[in-house]
């Protein structure tokens, strides 16, 4: 580790300590200011989908009005539920399954791995950059032609193949957490292997499957390529629920901005509540 | 409040950790993983009966309907609950969305045989093409057996336009023609007055004098955005009445020759020096809010915007407009020709439900439904004679109704322009090469309105790309 | 940190050689295979499917059927001056959006380092964006921020005085990357946020005991450490910017012209506007190919997973 360089000491304490609370309340302030300029499309979405549609396209825009719930009754009554229900299936049975296939895959790319792992994990990793656009109309007809098309197990096979490259590269890193000392005290105890997966491995390895499975099921939900090609009318999913409120005749905004608010809200408020969870799952691969 | 604990203790605790610790951690992190399940399935719980295509008991069919995301069709969505009372066999399910993704999705669809929809909702670009090509289903035969249908009642121009061979394949659900709307009253306080057949040389005379930036009033409003469908909707009307073409009979491309030159260059210059601020983005909708909303005088475009400006909810400037026919250089007429219709694809295993379902949305009595229930400023305009028959709709489109009947009339798909050409249509070409070449040349006409690309650059890209296509019709 | 031993990957001595030890190497790889097959099974038919259609000219917008061309649909790619717009489009925005939106995610990230009043608060609403459905997102920022009569943007430099400015038909480019880093910079900084917080602290405050400036700690401590999370962020979101087509379908279809048309949204555009499937075969191969071999050569030389001696094993 690079050292630095001393220098001489800072002058007195106290005024020290001032600077650094006023250094703070200024530090505290940009940091708010930035999170406002961020997350204010996100605000103005939502103040939107709760103005009368002649409120929404103003100049100067209109911070003041009188909320209407028209438009989520509006966006209501053509019937999300399907599309609700779509989504909700595909993401959760996907994200399953990609934890089903990565976990065991993840464990023989780091514990034990197996000879030329990296090359594997590359594979992996390299189908992840491949542009999924490339193959949509071979994928069609293949899906026309085995009479999948509009299904829902059409999009959970393949959104398992779009998040299992990233959902092994997660978990990879979380079995390098393993700590070597651990787990060859259990062997030395003769621990066989499944106690040895249940009792040292997993319990390490749970959070980093919870971040896994939120991750992945950011990526499901919000996508919309294949949901737009492979889906009509039985198994569409939320973001195409988004885009039949894009009418070329007659501007929407605020209907459109309450739909937009309902398809982001289950994703928004799921990594509200596990955010911490998202810092270190993301980061792990930094480490290993 | 420690927002979070440090990333190194949370990884390294185990180390010295006894088993015990272990455990600990493990229960507290479970129930963390537990909290993040709960949160995941979250809107999961309705999951039983997920898919909107349910059946329609045990005998019933469930039809599948492909539509175009426009208020008009949104609601026959909303009235199916009255088909599916009279016919309670058929269950109806929609797939909708906006014009683009619909459009590709229906022609994937049908042109490979998918069998994906019962109905689908084309225009009279697809329908004459696609009957040709034996991809959708002769309409006459269940029109003659359907008593009250009366098909003779379209609007002879629409009703040509959708036929192939003397027999419909698809019946239309609305139809439009274009025309010029103003605002009487600014052009009163400017002192101007709109002729009856007003010339493109006179508008841009009017365009000039009533643009007034500071008040953030544009002199007219154009479509600018790509798209076969947006821009070059009104730009080919004007290609057409400066004496220009796509191509001459032996399908030579004429993209570049000085007739239409002059006509794209009149059109470019127009727009950006008198049209609506962000021209190369606007298409029909951001037109419709800046007319409706007043910050423009003058906007040609679909008879159709004329239901959008004159309904309170959405316009400011309701009974403050003029309508005129769209205006001309050369030819006596000038406004395109369109119209949404419902064709059955001859994948669909439900044909005859399928025509019950399509007669009744094109049907008088539909018209009339739509009218008593959502307003009759509402119906679907421009595809039945008798619509403009109806005394309530006379009234309540006294406006525009028969500026909208008689430029639907007077549209012809088959003598475009002034000279003779190869192809039919009057703001597209009736080839399936079209909506590739169209979007391509649309894309150019789009950057010279951006100023990203002067107007003989972006035809000659154009004029490139229309030899190629034309040159497989010589052959 | 810990490190696995490296005993685990040797191999046991096995008496019965090779027999044994190529049992036991099946035994390693058993986990593996049910990953491994099904995504060779799920992405590389669909690719050899395509291989096989760019060698033919189909429009499936026309009857007929596909009939064989050899390489004639490749040529067409190579002498089609928009492929070359597209790919340097596909370049930009890739570098521009992974660029901008990880030196704020940095910023950002070294702002929620240190403790201040709703620091919570603040992470959660500077995460948002991330979790917002990027459909949505595109739709937000083409309607309600970028709209040149009532959008936002123009309100807020209408302030101080600016003219009202046609973002998405005069800066198609800017307006596509704005909105991309906007969605991407919370996930950049939540990954230099985790690598920021795992610093080692003793350091930090010896740097500080010792009088070193600010400065001189980041540079000398803090970024060194961040390397390997800089890394991650880079090549994280450089494989998801890449392929970035929800946002461009939404905002700009491509234009004005073909001002932000990117390899993803041209090929679609040659599937479903053209329909010409051998064509549009013909440039994903060629976007396939390239993109491997670009992949290959950073993963292999700047990501110090992929680079042998560096890592375990």
């Amino acid at each position: 580790m690079a050292t630095v360089a001393a220098t001489a000491p800072g002058s007195g304490r106290p005024r020290r300590r001032l600077r650094e609370r006023l250094g703070g309340i200024a530090w505290g302030t940009v940091a708010w200011f930035a999170a406002i300029i961020f997350f204010f499309p996100v605000f103005w979405m939502v103040l939107t989908s709760f103005k009368p549609e002649s409120a929404a396209y103003t100049n100067p825009p209109k911070f003041f009005f009188n909320p209407t719930l028209d438009q989520y009754k509006a966006v209501f009554s053509t019937g999300m539920g399907p599309f609700l229900a779509n989504s909700a299936i595909a993401t959760v049975i996907s994200v399953l399954l990609v934890l089903l296939l990565a976990t065991p895959a993840a464990y023989a790319l780091s514990m034990r791995p197996v000879g030329r792992w990296r090359d594997a994990l590359f594979f992996f990793i390299s189908t992840k950059m491949l542009p999924v656009v490339a193959a949509i109309v071979p994928i069609y007809l293949a899906v026309r032609d085995i009479g999948l098309l509009d299904s829902i197990p059409t999009l959970i096979v393949l959104y398992t193949a779009m998040n299992l490259p990233i959902a092994v590269w997660m978990m990879r890193s979380f079995f390098l957490e393993v700590p070597g000392e651990i787990l060859e005290a259990a062997r030395i105890d003769g621990a066989d292997l499944r106690h040895e997966l249940t009792e040292v491995v997993m319990p390490v390895v749970a959070p980093g499957l919870a971040a896994t499975a939120l991750i992945c099921a950011i990526f499901a939900w919000n996508e919309f390529f294949f949901a737009l090609n492979l889906t009509s009318i039985r198994s569409a999913t939320m973001p195409v629920f988004l885009v039949s409120f894009v009418t070329s005749e007659g501007l929407f905004w605020a209907k459109l901005a309450a739909a937009a608010t309902l398809a982001s809200v289950p994703v928004l408020i799921a990594g509200w509540i596990a955010q911490r969870q998202l810092v270190r799952g993301l980061s792990m691969g930094a480490i290993k | 409040m420690g927002v979070y604990q440090s990333h190194v203790t949370e990884i390294t605790y185990p180390r010295t950790g006894s088993a015990n610790h272990l455990e600990e951690v493990a229960i507290a992190r479970r129930r963390r993983v537990a909290a993040i399940a709960a949160a995941l399935t979250l809107g999961g719980c309705s999951a039983a009966g997920a898919g909107g295509g349910g059946g329609a008991g045990p005998h019933g069919v469930a039809l599948r309907v492909a539509i175009v995301a426009n208020p008009q069709m949104q609601d026959v969505e909303k009235l199916t609950s009255e088909f599916e009372k009279a016919n309670p066999d058929i269950k109806v399910n929609y797939v909708t969305l906006p014009e683009n993704e619909s459009r590709a999705k229906i022609t994937a669809s049908v042109s490979t045989q998918s069998n994906e929809f019962d109905v689908v909702m084309i225009s009279n670009y697809e329908t004459p093409m696609w009957a040709r090509f034996g991809w959708i289903s002769d309409l006459q035969p269940y029109m003659s057996k359907t008593p009250g249908y009366d098909e003779s009642d379209f609007i002879p121009s629409i009703r040509k336009s959708l036929s192939y061979r003397g027999d419909m394949y698809s019946v239309p659900f609305y139809g439009e023609s274009s025309f010029l709307v103003y605002r009487k009253d600014l052009f009163a306080k400017a002192g101007l007055k709109m002729p009856a057949h007003p010339t493109w040389t006179q508008i841009a005379g009017f365009a000039r004098r009533l643009t007034n930036k500071a008040k953030g009033i544009a002199g007219i409003c154009l479509r600018g955005e790509a798209g076969w469908g947006q821009v070059l909707a009104p730009l080919d009307t004007v290609i057409n009445t400066f004496g220009g073409r796509w191509y001459d009979p032996s399908w030579h491309a004429q993209l570049t020759s000085p007739a239409d030159e002059r006509a794209v260059s009149f059109y470019v210059n127009l727009v950006t020096k008198y049209g609506e601020p962000g021209a190369a983005g606007s298409g029909f909708a951001e037109c419709a809010t800046q007319y409706g909303q007043g910050s423009a005088a003058m906007w040609y475009d679909a008879t159709s915007t004329a239901g959008t400006i004159e309904d309170k909810a959405t316009s400011t400037v309701v009974g403050k407009n003029g309508y005129v026919p769209a205006p001309v250089m050369k030819t006596p007429n000038s406004g395109w020709l369109y119209t949404w219709s419902l064709a059955i694809p001859k994948t669909s295993p439900n044909q005859q439900a399928a025509w019950r379902f399509i007669s009744w949305a094109t049907s008088k009595a539909y018209i009339k439904l739509v009218g008593s229930k959502l307003g009759w400023a509402s119906l679907p305009p421009g595809s039945r004679l008798s619509t403009y028959q109806i005394p309530q709709y006379r009234q309540a489109a006294k406006a525009f109704a028969s500026p909208t009947l008689q430029a639907i009339e007077h549209a012809d798909p088959n003598h475009p322009t002034v000279q003779p050409v190869p192809y039919v249509g009057v703001q597209f070409l009736d080839i399936p090469e079209f909506q590739d070449l169209g979007t391509r040349v649309s894309q150019q006409v789009t950057a010279a309105i951006a100023g990203q690309e002067s107007v003989s650059s972006a035809l000659s890209t154009s004029q490139k790309y229309a030899s190629t296509v034309g040159d497989g019709y010589r052959k | 940190m810990a490190t696995a031993t490296a005993d685990q990957a040797v191999h046991l001595p096995g008496a019965r050689g090779q027999d044994r030890r190529s049992r036991e190497g099946w035994i390693r790889r058993l986990p593996l295979m049910p990953a491994l097959v099904f995504t060779i099974v799920v992405t590389q038919i669909p690719f050899l499917l395509t291989l096989y259609y760019s060698l033919q000219s189909w429009n499936i917008a026309k009857p007929g059927s596909p009939h064989w061309v050899g390489l004639h649909n490749y040529v067409d790619v190579f002498s089609d001056p928009v492929f070359y717009g597209a790919l340097l489009h596909t370049i930009e925005i890739t570098f521009g959006s992974v660029l901008i939106a990880t030196l704020l995610g940095l910023g950002l990230a070294i702002l929620l380092d240190r403790k201040f009043l709703g620091r919570g608060l603040v992470r959660t609403l500077l995460i948002s964006p991330f979790l917002i459905m990027p459909t949505a997102a595109a739709l937000l920022w083409k309607t309600t921020m970028l709209d040149p009569v009532y959008g936002i943007v123009n309100w807020v430099i209408g302030w101080f005085g600016a003219a009202p400015v046609d973002f998405v038909s005069k800066h198609p480019l800017g307006s596509v990357i704005a909105t991309v880093v906007w969605q991407w910079t919370p996930f950049e900084m939540l990954i230099l946020l985790a690598g920021l917080q795992g610093q080692p602290r003793d350091v930090l405050e010896a740097a500080r005991v010792d009088g070193a400036s600010a400065w001189a700690s980041f540079r000398e401590i803090t970024l060194p450490h961040l390397r390997s999370y800089l890394e991650l962020g880079v090549l994280l979101g450089s494989i998801y910017v890449v392929n970035t087509f929800d946002t461009i379908y939404m905002i700009t279809q491509g234009g004005p012209g073909t001002a932000t048309t990117n390899l993803p949204f041209y090929i679609y555009q040659r599937a479903f506007e053209g329909f010409d499937i051998g064509q549009a075969a013909a440039l994903g191969v060629v976007t396939v190919v390239g993109t491997i071999i670009v992949a290959t050569i950073a993963l292999r030389t700047v990501f110090r997973v992929f680079i042998e001696n560096e890592s375990r094993a």
